[in-house]
């Protein structure tokens, strides 16, 4: 390969892995909010991600118009999260930590089956809108608009998630939850309603992720189910209940990905475990997370 | 009378798990359904040594019923060796190793990193093993397990027919109930328990808690792995998907199921499991939603799984307070 | 649910309850009653990403046993077909094999979707030497070790595909070869066929790469793939997999560079993309239903699928059916159930069940069969929500198609 052809080649790949890591991070950052503040595994998390996008197909069928269902999909799981949270994990604080873990599995079931049994056993195509449907010339390689989108899409909702949890003061409470739950109690902070909303963002954030990520991959009952392993791995690199963790982790991982495919492509799946097993061998919780929690 | 019946049980608990199993195959549809719970109670067994006991939860168990299907079934199947008992002590050796190589690594780390680790040495195995074509099969399975007589003394038992081959498996995972058994009323075993109790203490006492779990992790592999060992022998082929991290979800789920920490939990759990998924498969194509809507219900109301729950409400006369 | 199959559940469940209410149940009488059903065994993965495909399998095997029932059995019995989900796993595949075969007593196994499905259930029948027809692709299945005198193939293989689909593209639509394989069996074996056929048409493979099945981005394989400019552009992989990568292809603007060719390109996944995604794309199959306009056997069997189920048959029903007709009527033939004799029926059987001549390999026992080269129609072009290939070329069923019974270790 001449130097020329190499850098594009390079190039045109860490671009990839970028979008690849904007779903990673939006994926990692529900999960880890979930965890850091409910110390929850949310094994449902995969399972929501697809639902988010066949709400927002059904919402993109409905009314035509792809903003509304790119509204209304993370809104909807939102809800969704609320209504779980409150009656299904809510009853399971306090006890062991493996219950919401099998709990949240069983979940997932029922929700990959619910999924088939009310839109069908075939996959469903999700096109992007008519605005976003071609490319843009970047020079190195004609990149698809769409794919750009997302990336501005999850830059904007990083920023106003660091926003919300830095300088208001729900995200205050958000956070010292995080760190000292008895002692944010001890104020009177009522924090069942502070782990509703958590829960419910954790699930609107994969609600969001699902419907970014259909026009690219489509929509199919199982397409959860691998995507939640790699995520935990994301999120377990980036530190667990770190979001500045969820992040970095999420494009490094996105970003590894693509070019171990470019490098050597057999190995593309393993390569999230194998850079998860050498960061934890040397960071033992992850880039950013805190020693103690979850031990 | 359920409470005396419920003394003799923990006093006596390999003798009830023979007494039962030995009529377990006519209570169940079919006997290669009761083989399966055996086999995967077995498996659940190795995991819940690990996990209910010393308080370590793994999410790669697959890799030690991977390593002893494969070490059972490669020297069978490629070495043409002709000793069912050598084999499945190799499987049952190698998974051992493999929970000592392992287990190092992983000891290093606490709690969910404990987890994610030991999840990620398992998919690495299995994507060695998904490599290794020409050893594994890779995708396609280890096949051409033959079945071979199992030699007892002068004594040459065929193991072709269900019912036979059942009471080989009951025999093979009675010694290792046995086995457990004996671990756990050892020195060893105490300090096993006292450590998921409260670990500093277990240190502050002078025990080397290190060494006691990896040596739990050496014991809970190779039950695991002779589970493994089993499995090959009983399905005559080693699939792939035994060392993917849905196959170790499976037996996490059996053994919460069960009742983490309970003597026969593993075995009820993977009883539960499997003989729900096959009725439950043969009247509808839903039924993921069916069992997925169990767990549900189970967590939320039985949450020391079926067996812990029933001890619990098994009245216990007051000079035996053990937990079984 | 079809009531075939809600008679075997009932009948499965009733032996359900039986066994968990008499514990003596378990001591089965044997029963030699001469007219109790015959029961075939298929298995298919009713749940998981292959459902649908699934479906159209246990549909297809449905007709063909209602059919041979309807003509008053076979040798005087009904024939019962006893559906089980394999879920993709060979694991699950053995567990429900020796379900059937030990405590239901099949005489028949028909079914199969992965290749390592039906090798795991192969390894049971041959044991228990029970007839297993299996209506997937496998490459192996019909090779020494796995083959069995009572190992049958309805379904065709990679090489098989490879050769005919490879031989077809590298006379029309270019000489360039780049194949993104998908790294397991399936996706190797194909690859491998493509590279034989490159070398034996005067082809060049300018490059090749593999990626891990279930990959859901492949974007990161396009800028070398562009880099090699290759005339064609191989998508050797499977269902969801081929989907994804047509859709990425098609949104990275790849088609316009070269041509996508998809060696086995599924009904399901077509309807699935749409006609957007997948205009100008190229591939093979073995059944497409319009085939119906030009052959007898094809409209018979269209119609009684379209009139037993009110849709189209694709692809895998058109395996099942011919599969589970193909051990049924050899048995017919043979007026005996035994397998030996059944076998003996079926090697070397020439027959026409539902697109042209077939014919059963003797030594191998595989299905020789016309495979169909398809172009994707474009929105305009399709008709209704099913005419969605038009068919372009025919390549006549052959033996030089595939591998030679010495090269496979047979005698």
């Amino acid at each position: 390969m001449t130097l020329d052809l190499l850098l594009t080649t390079l190039s045109a790949q860490l671009f990839t892995g970028l979008v690849l890591g904007t779903i990673y991070v939006l994926l990692a950052l529900g999960l880890s909010l979930i965890f850091g503040l409910l110390t929850v595994v949310n094994f449902s998390h995969g399972s929501l991600y697809m639902l988010g996008a066949y709400l927002g197909f059904s919402v993109l069928s409905l009314t035509g118009n792809f903003w509304l269902a790119l509204l209304a999909a993370p809104v909807m799981l939102a809800f969704l999260g609320l209504v779980v949270e409150r009656s299904l994990i809510r009853p399971l604080y306090g006890r062991s930590i493996d219950d919401p873990l099998l709990l949240t599995f069983g979940l997932s079931l029922i929700l990959i089956e619910a999924a088939r049994l009310i839109w069908g056993k075939l996959g469903l195509t999700f096109d992007p809108p008519a605005a976003l449907a071609g490319s843009v010339n970047l020079g190195f390689i004609y990149f698809p608009s769409y794919r750009l989108f997302v990336i501005c899409v999850t830059a904007v909702v990083v920023i106003a998630l660091a926003l919300f949890l830095g300088r208001t003061d729900l995200g205050l409470i958000v956070r010292a939850g995080t760190r000292d739950p008895l002692m944010v109690r001890a104020l009177g902070i009522d924090l069942n309603r502070v782990w509703l909303l958590v829960f419910g963002i954790g699930c609107g954030l994969a609600g969001l992720a699902g419907v970014l990520a259909a026009p690219m991959r489509g929509v199919y009952a199982e397409m959860g189910v691998t995507v939640i392993i790699e995520s935990f791995v994301v999120v377990v690199v980036g530190g667990m209940g770190s979001l500045a963790g969820a992040v970095v982790a999420g494009l490094l991982m996105g970003e590894v990905v693509s070019l171990t495919t470019l490098v050597a492509p057999k190995m593309a799946d393993i390569v999230v475990f194998i850079v998860m097993a050498v960061v934890l061998m040397v960071r033992p919780s992850g880039f950013f997370g805190e020693a103690g929690l979850m031990e | 009378m359920v409470g005396s019946v419920a003394a003799w049980v923990r006093r006596r608990p390999v003798a009830s798990f023979f007494a039962f199993f030995l009529i377990f195959p006519f209570l169940v549809p079919y006997k290669a359904l009761a083989t399966q719970v055996l086999i995967y109670g077995l498996f659940a067994l190795g995991f819940n040594l690990l996990y209910g006991y010393a308080g370590l939860l793994s999410f790669g168990h697959a890799a030690y019923f991977g390593l002893g299907a494969y070490g059972t079934g490669v020297v069978l199947a490629r070495l043409h060796w002709e000793s069912v008992w050598a084999s499945l002590a190799v499987g049952l050796a190698l998974a051992a190793a493999g929970g000592a190589l392992i287990g190092y690594f992983c000891l290093r780390r606490r709690g969910i990193y404990f987890a994610m680790l030991s999840l990620a040495f398992a998919q690495l195995l299995y994507f060695v093993g998904f490599q290794l074509t020409g050893l594994t099969g890779g995708d396609d399975g280890l096949r051409g397990i033959p079945v071979l007589a199992v030699g007892l003394g002068a004594l040459s038992i065929s193991l072709d027919s269900p019912i036979t081959f059942y009471y080989f498996a009951l025999a093979v995972v009675g010694v290792a109930v046995a086995g457990l058994k004996r671990i756990l009323d050892s020195p060893f075993g105490a300090v096993l328990q006292a450590i998921r109790e409260n670990s500093g203490r277990a240190t502050a006492c002078g025990y080397d808690i290190n060494r006691v779990k990896l040596l739990s992790f050496v014991f809970s592999g190779a039950f695991a792995g002779l589970a493994g060992g089993l499995n090959a022998l009983y399905l005559r082929i080693v699939p792939i998907d035994i060392l993917y991290w849905t196959t170790s979800g499976q037996v996490v789920m059996m053994a919460l199921l069960g009742g983490a920490g309970t003597f026969f939990g593993p075995f009820v759990g993977a009883g539960v499991f499997l003989i729900l998924e096959d009725v439950l498969s043969l009247f509808t194509e839903r039924w993921q939603l069916v069992i997925g809507a169990v767990f549900v219900a189970f967590v939320l109301f039985m949450p020391r799984g079926i067996w812990g729950t029933l001890l619990e409400r098994l009245p216990v006369p007051r000079s035996e307070a053990k937990e079984e | 649910m079809k009531p075939t199959d809600r008679r075997s559940f009932m009948k499965g469940s009733a032996a359900v309850a039986a066994g968990l209410t008499f514990p003596g149940w378990g001591a089965r009488v044997a029963r030699a009653q001469a007219k109790d059903p015959i029961k075939v065994g298929f298995l298919t993965p009713l749940t998981g990403a292959y459902a649908a495909e699934a479906a159209d399998q246990q549909t297809g095997a449905t007709l063909a046993v209602e059919e041979i029932n309807a003509r008053g059995g076979l040798l005087g019995r009904k024939v019962d077909l006893l559906v089980r989900d394999d879920q993709l796993k060979p694991g699950v595949g053995a567990q429900k094999a020796k379900e059937l075969i030990e405590s239901e007593k099949v005489q028949f196994m028909a079914g199969g979707f992965s290749a390592a499905v039906q090798m795991a259930v192969n390894e049971q029948t041959k044991k228990a030497k029970v007839i297993y027809v299996s209506t997937g692709q496998s490459n192996e299945i019909t090779a020494m070790p796995d083959w069995s005198p009572y190992t049958f193939h309805e379904a065709i293989n990679p090489f098989i595909s490879a050769h005919a689909a490879g031989t077809w593209a590298a006379n029309n639509l270019g000489k360039r070869f780049y194949v993104l394989a998908a790294d397991y069996a399936y996706g190797h074996q194909l690859l491998d066929g493509f590279t034989r056929v490159a070398k034996a048409t005067g082809g060049t493979m300018v490059g090749s790469a593999n990626h891990p099945i279930g990959t859901g981005d492949y974007s990161a394989f396009f800028p070398r793939i562009q880099a090699a400019k290759p005339e064609v552009l191989v998508l050797a992989n499977f269902g969801k997999d081929q989907l994804n990568s047509v859709k990425q292809a098609h949104s990275f603007g790849l088609k316009q560079q070269m041509k996508v060719f998809c060696p086995i390109l599924l009904g399901t996944m077509r309807r699935e993309g749409g006609p957007d995604i997948f205009e100008g794309v190229y591939g093979s199959t073995t059944f497409y239903w319009e085939l119906a306009e030009k052959l007898p056997s094809a409209r018979r069997f269209v119609d009684a699928y379209q009139k037993r189920f009110t849709r189209l048959p694709f692809d895998y029903a058109g395996y099942a059916y011919s599969g589970v007709r193909l051990m049924l009527e050899a048995a017919e033939r043979a007026k005996s159930l035994e397998p030996d004799k059944v076998a003996a029926a079926l090697g070397g059987h020439a027959y026409e069940h539902y697109k042209g001549k077939q014919w059963i390999r003797k030594c191998d026992h595989q299905s020789f069969q016309d495979v169909y080269i398809i172009r994707s129609r474009t929105a305009k072009e399709q008709r209704g929500e099913s005419g969605i290939f038009d068919i372009v070329a025919r390549v006549e069923a052959s033996e030089s198609l595939e591998r030679s019974c010495k090269d496979l270790g047979h005698a």
